[in-house]
């Protein structure tokens, strides 16, 4: 009987887990408890920039434990995969993201060290929570499962939403965390609305089982023919598509939050300018690449029979994004707010990938995502450098003449700046190449010239700080206290370290754009598996 | 092709790339040091450019010294470069006037930076004129406006962050639609040949399969960034600003080789890429050019400043080269080149002369400088010299130019070349009126006490006084490299459009048109006597 009963619990289904496929994610989640639970237990005082240290080396593990996995999807073989039961999928797309955010982790952990110390703050909070949030980023690229994405989107928003507020002294880094907290809150809400709607359609959140259900593009293409009844509407799962689309449009909604689209950007300017330098660095690279990682997948994996329909909703969010990102960000004073606007200008690029709705779109979208955490996060970390003790110094005029006081930090700030504004040989340029010429080869040459004025709109923002740098004149020698540490030309380590990374990584890529052209390539989104783990090393994974 | 050994196209861009980065590894404290690297390194660089002059195979159309290194070839880009008769004098000229503006001028405060960003400059403008894939050509289009913001920006005078600003978004607002242009080009060309993706001039201007519509299209997303660079009218307005407040070597480079990145641009990819659209937008673009011509002489005429009146005689000219391009004439075309060249030597000329007036006087204003010939006379001299041939008097430079593209835009837009004779005129009455006013009458308080030109800056305006006297006199050698490119041009105009050459400008068989032909390249005796005539006229 005992026995009987023992052969039943055997035969209960679970998942197995392939501990392999999910290292990189559980470096950075077990990596950030342990490092909380250490740091509670440990009395004694932990010696300066342990954290940061360790914070990195999770971060290069988690990116070195992915690096057999890329060469696992990229197996004519073997190919993409899906863990747990298929919740997760393991593809060039999930893997190549664990790099970028990985890489935001490195620049923003390097950046925050730092600035820690000179705003007399302590603890490893600020890395732990970098580090979850990372994780929720890696999940939410990674997530084959409507619900398993709102995971990593809610595991990625709650971690950033303490992080802006990490400043525990400054009242605008409180602000920020709760104007960010409130809309946050309200984006996920439309988010999740969304998927119950998409699970009302097609009674199913697994992307996989929604594509299947929209079927093919061109198939299902949900148009319609006039007159909708209300049965239609509430059709439920065998129902038409209006309950489908409705769902469709809250989850861009929500991705837009994420991601800064127009009009769902307000918060951007006002979190941005009160955050903490290092956290703003991780929120405009890590976080906007894993809202584009969460965008892209749903979309082109699970809605892309239905691009015809959500193809002109992007495309007017795309030229939303694109014009008043660039106009509001030339007409501001100081320069975080600057860079949150030419981040929402960013965004409306990589918006043009997102539009394509094409293997080259997503390609030339992952190209500039990758690009451009590398600039932001350097261009961050010179605000975090040139805002002085207290994180407020940061108008244009704290700029004024800075190239007389640190060549060296003016001269990669201006490269990150020209970067942005897409000027060539840096990255930016080719990243911006590269999304204009997808949105060509998607018909919409329009919006490219659209996207390029507003480059033009944005270079001016960037000619403004570049201008006060170097062409105005420095303040009156010894004005301020606070800048005597700036002046004596020093930047701590880490963030020089950071700074080196980006600005060689905007050069390299700049000069030489194919490897990681070619990268983008091959990390479109698969769909993966659906059924069980395939066994590692064994059998090749069911045929695509 | 030629077979030398090395490739010298790619050294023309390398070595003054490797100057900047040996200027900049310079000690700050040692200015001096990174003025004889930036000497030497466009000294070198000038040599090579003379060098492949010698060497050119003149009676050949296509390019040459071609070469083609794989940069990202996914996307079917290269680097890929090749010199012909269009680009070869303006490599050149961006040879010879590097070392001459860094000769010319010193700056006041920074020198290192100030030669490193000369010095890439320098290699940008190489590389315009010497791409053959649109991506590269892009690239350094591009890459040039930062040296030059840099510059203006960092060297100049007064409103120079200012000038430097719009000088940057002009030029960037115009190139935006040229980048979508040039990619949707290559995506279509892709999409109706076949094969891979490619940038190549040559596959993209020979084989298109573009429809006329979508090519017209085209063709206005790079007229409107080479108008801006010319400029052409109404997109003018940044030129002023940036020569006023640019340093003396900016203005020689901006003038002498960047405003020639636009004129370039329209013959070798507007008209070439697109030949149709070429004739088709022809009258657009020649109204706008003698708009150009009439309305900067006037304005010049007009200017208190006599850096402002050379910039908008700037305008003027240019205008007849775009006049010259899109007239699509064999001699007009011809002389819009040769013109690009001759404009490139006079215009720097005046510059440095205002340049080296500023030095001694620290004004620039008309009205404050009179009678400078009785303590300068060699300056006067040399003024009087360049001034002839800007104004366009045979036997310089300048008319060899001017003329053929008067004759050559004769055949095709008869009554806008008459306006555009006026311009002549006009550009008589605006600079010898500046002269009478600076340099005659009796010199008072400080003008009397002038210093005449040095030996120094004599050496450095002596290779462009000579060769405006020599184009003035034999511009063969230089008509006879740009001819067969041109001669081809224009048969690719044609084989792609319905236009064709009014008969009278065919050269070789034909009467009438061995005579304009060969007015080109014996302009001296018999075709000067003819207009003589007509220069009597505007002197007076």
């Amino acid at each position: 009987m005992l026995a009987a009963m023992l052969a039943q619990i055997e035969r209960i289904d679970t998942p197995s887990v392939d501990w392999g496929a999910l290292a990189p994610l559980l470096a950075l989640m077990v990596g950030a408890a342990l490092m909380l639970l250490v740091d509670g237990l440990v009395t004694a005082k932990v010696p300066r920039g342990l954290y940061a240290g360790v914070t990195v080396a999770l971060a290069l593990g988690s990116m070195g434990a992915a690096v057999p996995l890329w060469r696992e999807v990229q197996d004519a073989d073997r190919g993409p995969f899906g863990v747990l039961a298929g919740a997760i999928g393991i593809d060039g797309f999930s893997v190549f993201f664990i790099f970028v955010i990985g890489a935001a982790v490195i620049l923003s952990a390097l950046l925050a060290d730092g600035y820690l110390r000179r705003e007399g703050l302590e603890g490893v909070e600020l890395y732990v929570l970098i580090l979850l949030s990372a994780s929720g980023g890696l999940i939410m690229a990674a997530a084959n499962d409507l619900i398993v994405t709102f995971l990593g989107l809610e595991i990625l928003s709650i971690a950033v939403y303490v992080l802006a507020a990490m400043h525990r002294r400054r009242r605008g880094s409180q602000e920020a965390a709760l104007k960010y907290f409130v809309l946050g809150a309200f984006s996920s809400a439309f988010f999740l609305y969304g998927i119950a709607l998409v699970y009302g359609a097609t009674g199913t959140t697994r992307l996989d089982g929604i594509a299947a259900y929209v079927g093919p593009a061109g198939s299902g293409g949900a148009t319609f023919s006039g007159d909708v009844s209300p049965s239609q509407i509430l059709g439920g799962a065998a129902g038409t598509p209006a309950l489908l689309l409705a769902g469709l449009a809250l989850l861009l909604v929500g991705f837009g939050f994420k991601v800064a689209a127009v009009p769902f950007h307000s918060w951007t300017p006002d979190v941005y300018q009160g955050s903490p330098s290092p956290v703003v660095a991780f929120m405009a690279s890590g976080v906007k690449a894993a809202g584009f990682a969460g965008l892209l997948r749903v979309f082109l994996e699970a809605f892309g029979g239905y691009r015809d329909d959500w193809r002109p909703f992007v495309y007017v969010l795309a030229v939303a994004t694109l014009v008043v990102g660039a106009v509001l960000a030339a007409v501001q004073t100081d320069v975080k707010r600057m860079l949150a606007y030419s981040s929402i200008n960013h965004a409306g690029f990589v918006l043009l990938g997102v539009q394509a709705a094409s293997d080259r779109g997503t390609s030339a979208a992952l190209f500039y995502l990758a690009a451009y955490t590398f600039m932001v996060a350097g261009s961050f970390g010179i605000v975090t450098l040139v805002s002085r003790r207290g994180d407020g110094a940061t108008t244009v005029e704290d700029f004024r003449g800075l190239a007389r006081r640190q060549p060296a930090v003016a001269l990669t700030f201006t490269l990150f700046l020209l970067a942005q504004a897409g000027v060539p040989l840096t990255s930016g340029f080719f990243a911006k190449f590269e999304v204009l010429q997808a949105a060509v080869d998607a018909d919409a040459a329009w919006l490219a010239v659209v996207a390029m004025v507003t480059a033009v709109i944005a270079a001016f923002l960037y000619l403004r700080i570049i201008g006060a740098m170097y062409l105005g004149d420095a303040p009156a020698e010894g004005e301020a206290d606070g800048r005597a540490d700036l002046d004596r030309g020093r930047v701590p380590l880490g963030a020089g370290i950071a700074l080196v990374i980006a600005a060689a990584f905007t050069l390299v890529v700049g000069l030489f754009p194919e490897p990681l052209a070619q990268t983008a390539d091959d990390a479109t989104p698969d769909a993966v598996a659906t059924g069980r783990d395939p066994a590692r090393g064994g059998e090749p994974v069911a045929a695509p | 092709m030629n077979d030398i050994g090395f490739s010298i196209l790619s050294a023309l861009i390398v070595l003054p790339a490797v100057g900047a980065a040996a200027v900049a590894v310079v000690s700050r404290r040692r200015p001096e040091v990174a003025r004889q690297v930036a000497l030497l390194s466009t000294v070198l660089t000038a040599a090579l450019a003379f060098w492949l002059v010698a060497d050119f195979e003149s009676g050949e159309a296509g390019f040459q010294y071609t070469e083609a290194v794989e940069w990202i070839p996914s996307l079917g880009i290269a680097w890929r470069l090749g010199v012909d008769g269009i680009s070869l004098f303006l490599v050149v000229l961006t040879g010879l006037l590097f070392p001459i503006a860094i000769l010319g001028a010193t700056p006041h405060h920074d020198h290192k930076p100030y030669y490193a960003w000369l010095l890439l400059l320098q290699a940008g403008c190489m590389g315009v004129f010497l791409a053959t894939d649109l991506f590269l050509f892009f690239v350094m289009f591009e890459i040039v406006l930062v040296p030059m913001y840099f510059l203006i920006g960092g060297w100049g005078y007064g409103e120079r962050v200012y000038a430097a600003t719009k000088f940057f978004l002009f030029t960037m607002l115009g190139s935006a639609f040229m980048l979508v242009a040039i990619i949707a080009l290559a995506v279509l060309n892709q999409r109706a040949v076949g094969g891979d993706l490619t940038f190549e001039l040559m596959a993209l201007a020979t084989n298109q399969g573009i429809g006329q519509e979508t090519a017209r299209l085209l063709f206005s997303g790079f007229a409107v960034a080479f108008a801006v660079k010319v400029p052409l009218f109404p997109l003018h307005t940044w030129l002023p600003d940036a020569h006023t407040q640019a340093p003396t070597a900016g203005s020689v480079i901006l003038a002498g080789v960047m405003l020639k990145l636009g004129t370039y641009g329209f013959l070798r990819y507007c008209v070439f890429l697109f030949p149709e659209a070429a004739d088709w937008a022809g009258p657009v673009l020649v109204t706008l050019a003698v708009i150009g011509i009439t309305y900067g002489a006037v304005v010049a005429a007009v200017q208190k400043d006599l850096k402002r009146l050379v910039a908008y005689s700037s305008v003027a000219h240019l205008g007849f080269i775009v006049l010259g391009t899109f007239a699509l004439t064999t001699q007009s075309m011809q002389g819009a080149v040769l013109q690009a060249v001759n404009h490139g030597i006079s215009t720097p000329a005046l510059f440095l002369l205002v340049g080296f007036l500023y030095e001694r006087r620290h004004t620039r204003e008309i009205a404050a400088l009179k009678g400078l010939q009785k303590a300068a006379p060699v300056m006067a001299a040399v003024f009087t010299l360049v001034m002839l041939s800007s104004i366009g008097v045979p036997g310089l430079n300048g008319f060899a130019g001017e003329f053929l593209i008067l004759i050559g835009s004769f055949l095709t837009y008869r009554w806008w070349t008459v306006v555009a004779v006026v311009g002549v005129i006009l550009a008589s009455v605006y600079l010898l009126w500046a002269f009478q006013r600076v340099f005659h009458g009796e010199p008072d308080g400080d003008n009397a006490s002038i210093k005449d030109l040095t030996v120094r800056e004599g050496l450095v305006l002596a290779p462009l006084l000579g060769l405006i006297v020599f184009l003035g006199v034999y511009p063969k050698p230089v008509l006879e490299r740009i001819e067969p490119s041109v001669d081809t041009l224009i048969a690719h105009v044609e084989a792609g459009s319905d236009y064709t050459q009014p008969p009278v400008a065919i050269g070789g068989g034909a009467g009438g048109g061995g005579a304009a032909i060969d007015g080109a390249e014996t302009i001296e005796p018999g075709t000067v006597t003819v207009l003589d005539d007509e220069d009597e006229g505007e002197g007076g």
